[in-house]
C-alpha cells in the first residue's frame, strides 16, 4: 500500500511541475460547449490538445477557457455518451455543439461490476440498452421493452396478461431446477427476485433508467460469482448533470387490443357437431363394444342414438336456459369476444427533473401509469418517484444516494388453469345467453362450465405492492487513483393481496356466501458492498486497474394470511364483516451470503488488455461443508487495429479479439433450505402434527457453470458500420435437480446433485450509420443469436424422465434440449374408421390405443435462433423508428387441445378447425371423426401426443414510432427548450402459422425451466397504439 | 494511513460476524435428526400420519370415489369434467392419470410416516405406547388395503402367489434413496398376510376408545372387511364379533339414517371416520358429489334411475336422495365440512349377517336379529320371504350405498360391472406411469402395455 501511495505521490508532483512549465508558453483559447439536441449548455466535458495529455472541462454554463501548448495543432472535446469532436486550433470554438453517441459507439462507457470501462476496452461481452432507447415504450416492465434489443436476451412474457411472469434467458437455459433467471442489480445492489416471484422488476420505471448493461459471459459476470451463471443485468439509473434545471414531461395515451382470436364453433355449427357427436358415440358403442350396449339395456343402434341424441339435446335444452331455443338458433353469443375488455386503455404520464452545480447534482422524477389488460378484470398502475444526489464535498470524499419508492396496484385474473379466468369463457356453449331474462349473468347448470363473467362481476381481488428500493454511498479518494467506496442498499418490498369473492362466485358462492382473504408479504433485502479501487497508468503504455472488496448480503422474507367467509352482504367485504374466520398463517424465511471479489484489469499499449476476476461466495442455503464456491475468471483482448500493420487500413478501422473462459454459479430458486432433511407442520381434527417434507442430502452443493466465450468487435469505415460476433459455449455441471424417486419410498423427489446441460451458440451485432446528413440520417441495426441447449447428463442411471402428465410432454431427455416434448407420436386418422391413430415404439406401424402407443422426440420448445431488427430514419424533425422481433424454430403444444380441439369429445365449444373432422370412410384429415365420451367408449385422440404440437415461429413489428420535433422557431416563441409529439404501436403485426392466440405463450400455472412452450386458455398479447408529447422546459 | 488501517479493521471485524450469519435455521420445519428423538415428537408425527390419511387423494375421498365409479354399472354417472376420474368411471385408464399417480405416492408416503413411528417407538413413554404403535399399525394396515385393492388383481381372481401380483411392501422408514428403495411387488398373498398382521397386532393394542383416532374395535372391523375379501369367512366372523366385543354395547345405530351423515363429530355408530372441518381436512365426496350451492363442484357424479329401482317403497334411506343441479344426488355427501364415515357400525351387523349365513351359523346374533336391526331402523319392518345370501347382499348394497364399498364387494362376489368380469384387466388401476419410470424394478399390470 505504501508503494502505490509513494507512486501516486510522484505522479502529482510530476503533473504540477508540467503543469507549471506550461502555463509560460501557452495560448489562451475561450469557447461555449452545448448539446446539439436541444442546446444547452454541456458541463464537464473534457477539452485538451493533441500535444498534451493537459486538460481542462466545462464550467455548469458550457464555457470553458483552455491554455494550450504552441505546437498544438487541433483540439479535443470529449464528453461521456456523445461523439468525440476534433478541431483544428485555429477554429471557432464559441459555439460548439456535441451530437449524442450511438449506442454501439466504441467510446461509449460500459457499466462493469463494481466500475465501468470504454467499450473499446471490453474483454468480457456485455450488452448495452440504452433507457433512451426504450423510452416510451407502453409495457409495465422493462424486460418487455428490451425484447429483441440484444443479442442472446430472450425475452418472453407468458401471456397478454398485464402484471404476469416474463422470462428473460441470457444464453439459454442452464439449470432444471434452479433458477435460469438473471441477477438483477440495481444502481449496485442486488434485488431481491426470488422469494418475491413473478413480476418483480415492474416496480422499476424504466424511464428513470440510464442504461441496462447485460452481463453474458463469465469473464463479465464472475464478479457476482454464485448467482451469474445465468448472466447479470446491471441497472444504472440517471444521474443529474451539472448545468441549468432541465425540466421534462410526458404525456402518453394509447388503445389496447389482443393480437389476434381464435375463433369458436357458432350456433348452428355447435348444435351440428354435438348432435353428430352423439350420433358416432352410439354407433361406436353399438357395434364395437356390443356386449356392454345389450347388458345396458339397448335392443338396436338405433335406440342407442335415439338414446344419445336424446342426453345432447337435453343439454341443448339447458344450455338455451331450459328452452329449445337452440332449435331456432336465436341465440349465437361469441364467448370469446366477452372475455376481452373492449375498452381497454394505456395512461403514461410523468415529470423529471434533473441538474445541479459542480458539487452537488440531482436528477427527481415522478411517475404514473395506468395500463388495463386486454382481460376482463385485469389492471396494472404504477406511481413511482425517485431522486438521486450525488455531492461532492472535497476532492477526497463525495457522498450520495439513490432513493426511490413505487407503488404498484394491479387486479388479477385467476391462473389460465382455473375455471374462473377469462379465457376459460371459451368454452361456454354458443348457444347459451350471456343473462337470463332478469338480466342476471347465467351461471351453471345453464352455462357448460362456470361463466367467468361471474368471477369479473363479482371479485375483487387487487394486490398493492410498495417497493423501496434505496442505496447510499460513500466515495474516499485518498489519491486521484485510489479510492474506497462504501455502498449500503436496502431493498424493501412490502405486498398486501386483499381479495374478495361474491356471492354469487364460484370461489364465493353456495353456502360459502362470501368469501374473503388478506394476504400480506414483506421482505426486506439489505446489502452492502465496500470496496478498494486503484487506476493508473504508468509510462504512457502500462494502464492497470484493480477492485478488491467483500459484500454481504441478507433477504428476510415473512407472510402472513387471513381468511374467512359467510359475509352479510357482498358490499361489506373486509374481513371484519366475515361470519366465520376459516384460516390464518404466518411464515418466515431467510438467506444469506457473504462474499469477497477481486478483479485486476492490465492494458498494455491500448492493444492488450488482460482481465482476471473471482469471487467468493458462502451462502446459507448450502450445507456446512460445501458452503462456499470459488468463481474466478479470466479474459483478454488484443486491439488488432491499433497496431501498426493495420493502423492505416481506411476500410477496417476497428478489430479487437476477446477470449474469456469462467466460472459462475446459481443458488436461486431452489428453496433456502434444500440441503436438510425436514418434517413440516400439518393438521388433523384441529390437533397440529407433523409430516416429512424433504429427503435430506447432506452432499448438496452448488451448481457450477464453466463458460468460454470467444469474439470480435469491429468497425468499418471510420465505424460507420460496426458490430460483434461472439461464439460460446457454456457447460453447467453438478446440476441441482429434483430428482423423482420411487414413490414407495414415501417421498416423490430428491434435491441431488445430478446432471450436467451444455449451452453453446453464436450471437451476432450489426448497426450501420447509413446516412449521417445534416438534415437526413439514416441508421439500421439487428442482431441474431442462436443457441443450442443440450442436457448432457441427468442422474447417470436414467437418460430419460418423461414427463407425460396427461396435458404435456415437457421431458427431460439426455442429448435433448431442456423441456423437450417427448411423448406418442399423432399418425393422423383411420381414413376406414375415423380413430385416431398413434404409431408404435416402431415408428411404423399404428395403433388406436393411446397406451400402446411408443413414444417419440415430438418438438422442441426452445427456439433455434432469435433476432431483432430495427431502423432509424429521421428527416429534419421528423422521425421514425422501427423495431422488428422474431423467434424461430420452437414448437408450441396446447394442453387445452383436450378440451377445446377435442372433436367433441365433450360440451365444451370447440375451435374453428375441428370442422373438418372425419365423417366418412375414405376422408383423409387430421381431425378424428367427431365422438361424444357419453357412453363410455375410450377417447378419441384427445390425450396428450404430438396432435396438439404446433410451430412457435413468429415475426412480429414489436414497436413503430413516428415523432415530430417542433422547429426550434416554435420553441423559442413558447419559451420551450424541446417539443415532441409522436403516434407509438406495439405488436401492431405478427406474422406466423401458430393457429392459437399468440405464439408468445407459455401458460401461467406451470411454467418453468422444464415447462416450456405451453398454452392453456392463455391470454394473446397485447397491441398498443399510442399517442404521446414530450415537453422540455 | 492510520485511517486506512483502522477500516480495514473495521471491514475484517464486519466479515468475521458476517460468516455467522450464514448459519440460518428452517422456520417452518425441522430438522429430521429432531423428529425421532421424544416421545412428543412422535406423537406429532402420528398426527401427522392421520393428516396424510385424511389427504383427498385417499381416504379424504378419492378411495371411496373410485370404488363407486369402477362399480357404477349405469347406477351413477360421472358428468364431471375432470378426465381422472371419468377414465376411471370409464375403464379406460391411461398410465398417465394424475390420480392415479398421487393416490399411489400419498399413499406410500402416510405409510412411510407410519414406519418411522414404528421404528422409533421405543422413544415413546411407555404409558402410551402400546395405543401409538398401535394407531401406526392400523393406518399402515388399512392404507395397503385400500392400495391392494385398487393397484392389484382381486384376491378372489385366485393366483395369489404369483409373482409381483401385489403391491411393494415398504416396511422401514426411508432416510435417504439407496439401491434399497427401488423395491419390487410383493405377491397379493404376502400383502394380504401383512395387513392381517398388522390389523391384529393394532386390535390387541389398542384402546376401545380413542377420540376420533383408531380404535380396537376399527382395527377388528377392518380386519373382517380384509378376510371378506379373502373369502375366509371363518375369521371374518371371528373379526366382526372381536369388534362387537370390543365395543362392548359403546356402539349403536343412530335412531334416523340420515344423521348417520354430515356430522361434524363422531356419532355413536361411527366406527372409524376423518375428520374434517372448515380448518383442515378434506372431503372430496363432498367436492365430486354435492353441488355448486353447497359449496362443490357442479355435481360431478349423479345418481341414476337404475339404482333408485332398487329401493323397496317406504324405505327412509330413499329420502336421503334429493335433486339438485339437474339431477338426483346423494345426500350423504350433501354438506361441507362435514367428517366422512369410513366405516359404520351397520356394515358390521351386515358382514356379520352374511358370514353366519354362509357358515349356517349364529355366532354372536341371529342372521335374522342382525338383518332386522339394520332395516327397522329405515323403517322396514317386514321382509317378504326367506332371508337368503342375495337378500342380505342387497341390503349390504343399499345400506352403504356410495360409501365407497361398491368394487370391493363386487370383485369378491365375482360380479360383472358395466360387462366387466369381475378380475378383468380394466378393473385395475395402472402401476402410476411416473413410477414405473422412477423405479425400474417394477412390473406393470397386465393390459397397460409393457
Amino acid at each position: 500500500m505504501r508503494k502505490w501511495f509513494k507512486l501516486a505521490m510522484l505522479t502529482g508532483m510530476a503533473i504540477c511541475i508540467l503543469l507549471q512549465v506550461s502555463v509560460a508558453q501557452t495560448k489562451l483559447i475561450k469557447g461555449k460547449i452545448s448539446d446539439a439536441k436541444d442546446g444547452s449548455p454541456i458541463a464537464g466535458a473534457t477539452i485538451k490538445s493533441d500535444k498534451s495529455d493537459v486538460a481542462t472541462v466545462t464550467n455548469t454554463d458550457g464555457t470553458f477557457e483552455f491554455k494550450a501548448l504552441p505546437a498544438a495543432t487541433k483540439l479535443i472535446i470529449t464528453y461521456v455518451g456523445y461523439k468525440t469532436v476534433e478541431l483544428p486550433i485555429t477554429s471557432d470554438f464559441s459555439n460548439i455543439q456535441l451530437e449524442e453517441g450511438s449506442s454501439q459507439s466504441l467510446s461509449e462507457v460500459v457499466v462493469v461490476g463494481f466500475g465501468s470501462r470504454i467499450r473499446k476496452d471490453l474483454t468480457g461481452n456485455i450488452a448495452k440498452v440504452r433507457g433512451e432507447e426504450i423510452k416510451n415504450v407502453p409495457v409495465p416492465n422493462f424486460t418487455q421493452a428490451i425484447q429483441g434489443r440484444a443479442a442472446g436476451v430472450f425475452v418472453e412474457s407468458e401471456s397478454g396478461r398485464v402484471g404476469g411472469g416474463i422470462k428473460l434467458r441470457i444464453r439459454g437455459s442452464g439449470s432444471i431446477t434452479a433458477t435460469n433467471e438473471p441477477l438483477y442489480v440495481i444502481d449496485g445492489i442486488p434485488m431481491n427476485t426470488s422469494t418475491v416471484g413473478g413480476n418483480t422488476t415492474a416496480d422499476i420505471n424504466f424511464n428513470d433508467v440510464e442504461s441496462f448493461e447485460i452481463l453474458k459471459d463469465a469473464s463479465a459476470a464472475a464478479i457476482y460469482g454464485s448467482r451469474a451463471a445465468n448472466g447479470v443485468v446491471l441497472i444504472t439509473t440517471k444521474k443529474g448533470k451539472a448545468g441549468r434545471t432541465k425540466l421534462d414531461v410526458n404525456l402518453q395515451h394509447g388503445f389496447n387490443k389482443p393480437t389476434h382470436l381464435r375463433g369458436f364453433l357458432n350456433a348452428a355449427e355447435y348444435v351440428e357437431f354435438f348432435t353428430e357427436a352423439a350420433t358416432n358415440d352410439a354407433k361406436y358403442y353399438w357395434n364395437r363394444n356390443n356386449a356392454a350396449a345389450i347388458a345396458d339395456g339397448f335392443v338396436s343402434e338405433q335406440d342407442v342414438i335415439d338414446y344419445n341424441v336424446g342426453v345432447v339435446e337435453g343439454r341443448f335444452n339447458r344450455y338455451s336456459g331450459y328452452n329449445d331455443n337452440w332449435k331456432t338458433l336465436s341465440t349465437n353469443t361469441n364467448w370469446e369476444k366477452l372475455a376481452f375488455n373492449d375498452k381497454a386503455n394505456t395512461t403514461t404520464a410523468d415529470v423529471t427533473a434533473s441538474g445541479g452545480t459542480d458539487k452537488t447534482k440531482f436528477y427527481f422524477s415522478g411517475s404514473y401509469t395506468d395500463q388495463d389488460g386486454i382481460l376482463i378484470g385485469n389492471t396494472f398502475q404504477r406511481i413511482s418517484g425517485r431522486l438521486n444526489v450525488d455531492h461532492e464535498v472535497s476532492k477526497l470524499f463525495k457522498f450520495g444516494a439513490n432513493l426511490s419508492v413505487a407503488r404498484t396496484k394491479g387486479r388479477r385474473v385467476a391462473a389460465d388453469n382455473a375455471f374462473t379466468t377469462p379465457m376459460q369463457i371459451v368454452a361456454l356453449a354458443p348457444i347459451t345467453p350471456v343473462r337470463d331474462e332478469n338480466g342476471e349473468l347465467n351461471d351453471r347448470p345453464i352455462t357448460t362450465y362456470y361463466n367467468p363473467l361471474l368471477d369479473f362481476e363479482g371479485t375483487k381481488n387487487i394486490a398493492t405492492g410498495f417497493r423501496n428500493l434505496s442505496n447510499i454511498y460513500g466515495q474516499l479518494s485518498f489519491t486521484r487513483n485510489f479510492s474506497f467506496r462504501s455502498e449500503l442498499g436496502l431493498d424493501i418490498f412490502n405486498q398486501e393481496r386483499n381479495a374478495y369473492y361474491g356471492t354469487k362466485t364460484y370461489t364465493g358462492g353456495g353456502t360459502t356466501g362470501g368469501y374473503g382473504i388478506s394476504e400480506w408479504l414483506r421482505t426486506v433485502n439489505l446489502n452492502t458492498n465496500n470496496y478498494f479501487n486503484y487506476h493508473n497508468t504508468f509510462s504512457d503504455r502500462h494502464d492497470l486497474d484493480v477492485v478488491l472488496g467483500t459484500s454481504f448480503q441478507k433477504v428476510t422474507t415473512d407472510d402472513a394470511y387471513v381468511e374467512g367467509e359467510g359475509f352479510p352482504v357482498d358490499d361489506l367485504n373486509k374481513l371484519a364483516s366475515a361470519g366465520q374466520i376459516t384460516g390464518g398463517s404466518s411464515t418466515q424465511t431467510n438467506y444469506s451470503f457473504v462474499s469477497y471479489f477481486s478483479r485486476i484489469n492490465y492494458k498494455f499499449n491500448d492493444k492488450y488488455i488482460l482481465n482476471l476476476s473471482g469471487r467468493i461466495d458462502g451462502s446459507s442455503r448450502f450445507g456446512k461443508d460445501s458452503r462456499y464456491g470459488f468463481f474466478p475468471a479470466i479474459s483478454a483482448g488484443w486491439i488488432i487495429s491499433n497496431e501498426s500493420f493495420l493502423s492505416g487500413s481506411d476500410f477496417l478501422s476497428f478489430l479487437k479479439l476477446r477470449a474469456s473462459y469462467g466460472f459462475t454459479g446459481t443458488a436461486d430458486g431452489i428453496g433456502d433450505f434444500p440441503q436438510l432433511g425436514l418434517w413440516t407442520a400439518s393438521k388433523y381434527n384441529l390437533l397440529s402434527g407433523l409430516v416429512p417434507s424433504q429427503l435430506p442430502n447432506p452432499e448438496l452443493k452448488w451448481e457450477q457453470s464453466k463458460q468460454t466465450d470467444i469474439g470480435l468487435d469491429f468497425g468499418f469505415l471510420n465505424n460507420r458500420i460496426t458490430g460483434e460476433l461472439d461464439y460460446y459455449i457454456r457447460k453447467t455441471s453438478n446440476l441441482l435437480y429434483n430428482v423423482p424417486v420411487p414413490g414407495t419410498s414415501g417421498f416423490t423427489t430428491q434435491y441431488q446433485n445430478v446432471g450436467s446441460m451444455e449451452n453453446k451458440g453464436v450471437e451476432l451485432v450489426l448497426n450501420a450509420n447509413i446516412i449521417d446528413g445534416r438534415d437526413f440520417k439514416w441508421s439500421a441495426g439487428g442482431n441474431i443469436s442462436w443457441n443450442q441447449n443440450k442436457i448432457t447428463r441427468l442422474d447417470g442411471d436414467t437418460d430419460t424422465l418423461p414427463g407425460n402428465d396427461g396435458r404435456y410432454l415437457n421431458s427431460l431427455i439426455v442429448g435433448q434440449p431442456i423441456g423437450i416434448f417427448y411423448g406418442p407420436k399423432y399418425a393422423g386418422v383411420d381414413p376406414d374408421n375415423g380413430d385416431a391413430l398413434y404409431y408404435l415404439a416402431d415408428g411404423k406401424t399404428t395403433t388406436n390405443d393411446y397406451n400402446d402407443a411408443g413414444n417419440f422426440v415430438v418438438g422442441n420448445p426452445n427456439p433455434k435462433f432469435f433476432y431483432g431488427f430495427n431502423t432509424n430514419v429521421s428527416f429534419k424533425g421528423i422521425e421514425l423508428l422501427v423495431l422488428f422481433q422474431g423467434v424461430y424454430g420452437n414448437k408450441i403444444m396446447n394442453g387445452a387441445g383436450g378440451f377445446m380441439s377435442a372433436n367433441g369429445d365433450w360440451f365444451d365449444n370447440q375451435t374453428k378447425d375441428q370442422l373438418r373432422r372425419w365423417q366418412n370412410p375414405g376422408d383423409i384429415t387430421d381431425v378424428p371423426q367427431a365422438r361424444l365420451a357419453w357412453l363410455g367408449n375410450p377417447s378419441n385422440g384427445i390425450a396428450a401426443s404430438s396432435r396438439y404440437i404446433e410451430d412457435g415461429s413468429y415475426l412480429r413489428l414489436k414497436t413503430l414510432t413516428l415523432s415530430y420535433n417542433l422547429p426550434a422557431s416554435i420553441m423559442k416563441a413558447a419559451k420551450l427548450r424541446s417539443a415532441r409529439i409522436f403516434v407509438s404501436g406495439q405488436n401492431l403485426f405478427t406474422f406466423t402459422n401458430y393457429s392459437g392466440w399468440d405464439p408468445e405463450v407459455n401458460s401461467d400455472y406451470r411454467s418453468g425451466n422444464r415447462n416450456q412452450g405451453g398454452d392453456f386458455y392463455s391470454a394473446p398479447q397485447i397491441k398498443t397504439i399510442s399517442f404521446g408529447i414530450n415537453l422540455g422546459l | 494511513m492510520k485511517k486506512l488501517i483502522i477500516l480495514c479493521c473495521a471491514a475484517g471485524l464486519l466479515f468475521s460476524s458476517c460468516n455467522k450469519q450464514l448459519d440460518l435455521e428452517p422456520r417452518q420445519t425441522i430438522s429430521d435428526e429432531v423428529v425421532f428423538t421424544n416421545d412428543a415428537n412422535i406423537k406429532k408425527a402420528l398426527t401427522g400420519a392421520y393428516d396424510a390419511l385424511s389427504s383427498g387423494y385417499l381416504l379424504g375421498g378419492e378411495f371411496l370415489l373410485y370404488s363407486e365409479l369402477q362399480a357404477a354399472d349405469g347406477e351413477i354417472s360421472w358428468v364431471g369434467t375432470y378426465n381422472q376420474p371419468r377414465e376411471i368411471f370409464n375403464k379406460t385408464i391411461l398410465t398417465n392419470n394424475s390420480y392415479v399417480r398421487d393416490t399411489w405416492t400419498e399413499a406410500y408416503s402416510t405409510i412411510n410416516i407410519c414406519n418411522n413411528i414404528i421404528a422409533a417407538i421405543d422413544k415413546v413413554n411407555e404409558d402410551d405406547r402400546d395405543r401409538v404403535m398401535g394407531e401406526a399399525l392400523f393406518i399402515r394396515g388399512i392404507t395397503y388395503f385400500n392400495l391392494i385393492t385398487f393397484y392389484a388383481k382381486p384376491y378372489s381372481h385366485g393366483n395369489t402367489t404369483e409373482a409381483e401380483s401385489g403391491v411393494p411392501l415398504v416396511l422401514t422408514p426411508t432416510t435417504g434413496i439407496n439401491e434399497e428403495s427401488y423395491v419390487s411387488r410383493n405377491t397379493v398373498e404376502e400383502v394380504y398376510a401383512k395387513i392381517i398382521e398388522d390389523l391384529s397386532t393394532a386390535e390387541s393394542l389398542l384402546p376401545d376408545e380413542n377420540d376420533v383416532f383408531a380404535t380396537n374395535i376399527a382395527a377388528a372391523g377392518f380386519l373382517s372387511r380384509a378376510y371378506l375379501q379373502m373369502e375366509k369367512y371363518p375369521e371374518a366372523l371371528t373379526a366382526v364379533n372381536t369388534a362387537f366385543d370390543d365395543a362392548d354395547g359403546s356402539k349403536s345405530l343412530n335412531s334416523n339414517y340420515a344423521d348417520a351423515f354430515n356430522n361434524e363429530s363422531m356419532t355413536k355408530e361411527d366406527i372409524f371416520i376423518i375428520a374434517v372441518n372448515s380448518q383442515d381436512g378434506a372431503n372430496d365426496m363432498h367436492l365430486f358429489w354435492s353441488t355448486g350451492a353447497d359449496g362443490a363442484r357442479d355435481g360431478d357424479v349423479e345418481i341414476n334411475q337404475k339404482h333408485l329401482n332398487l329401493y323397496e317403497a317406504g324405505d327412509e334411506r330413499l329420502d336421503l336422495f334429493y335433486t339438485g343441479a339437474g339431477a338426483v344426488r346423494s345426500g350423504k355427501w350433501k354438506q361441507r365440512y362435514k367428517n366422512l364415515s369410513i366405516m359404520r357400525l351397520a356394515e358390521l351387523y351386515l358382514t356379520r349377517a352374511e358370514c353366519n349365513f354362509r357358515l349356517a351359523s349364529a355366532e354372536g346374533a341371529t342372521v335374522l336379529s342382525d338383518v332386522s336391526t339394520v332395516r327397522s331402523r329405515v323403517g322396514l319392518t317386514t321382509i317378504a320371504g326367506d332371508i337368503d345370501l342375495s337378500f342380505i347382499l342387497k341390503e349390504r348394497k343399499l345400506e352403504l350405498a356410495h360409501e365407497g364399498q361398491a368394487i370391493q364387494d363386487a370383485k369378491r362376489l365375482k360380479k360383472t360391472i358395466d360387462a366387466f368380469p369381475f378380475n378383468d384387466n380394466k378393473l385395475v388401476f395402472p402401476i402410476p406411469l411416473r413410477e414405473m419410470n422412477a423405479n425400474p424394478n417394477l412390473k406393470q399390470n397386465p393390459g397397460y402395455g409393457g
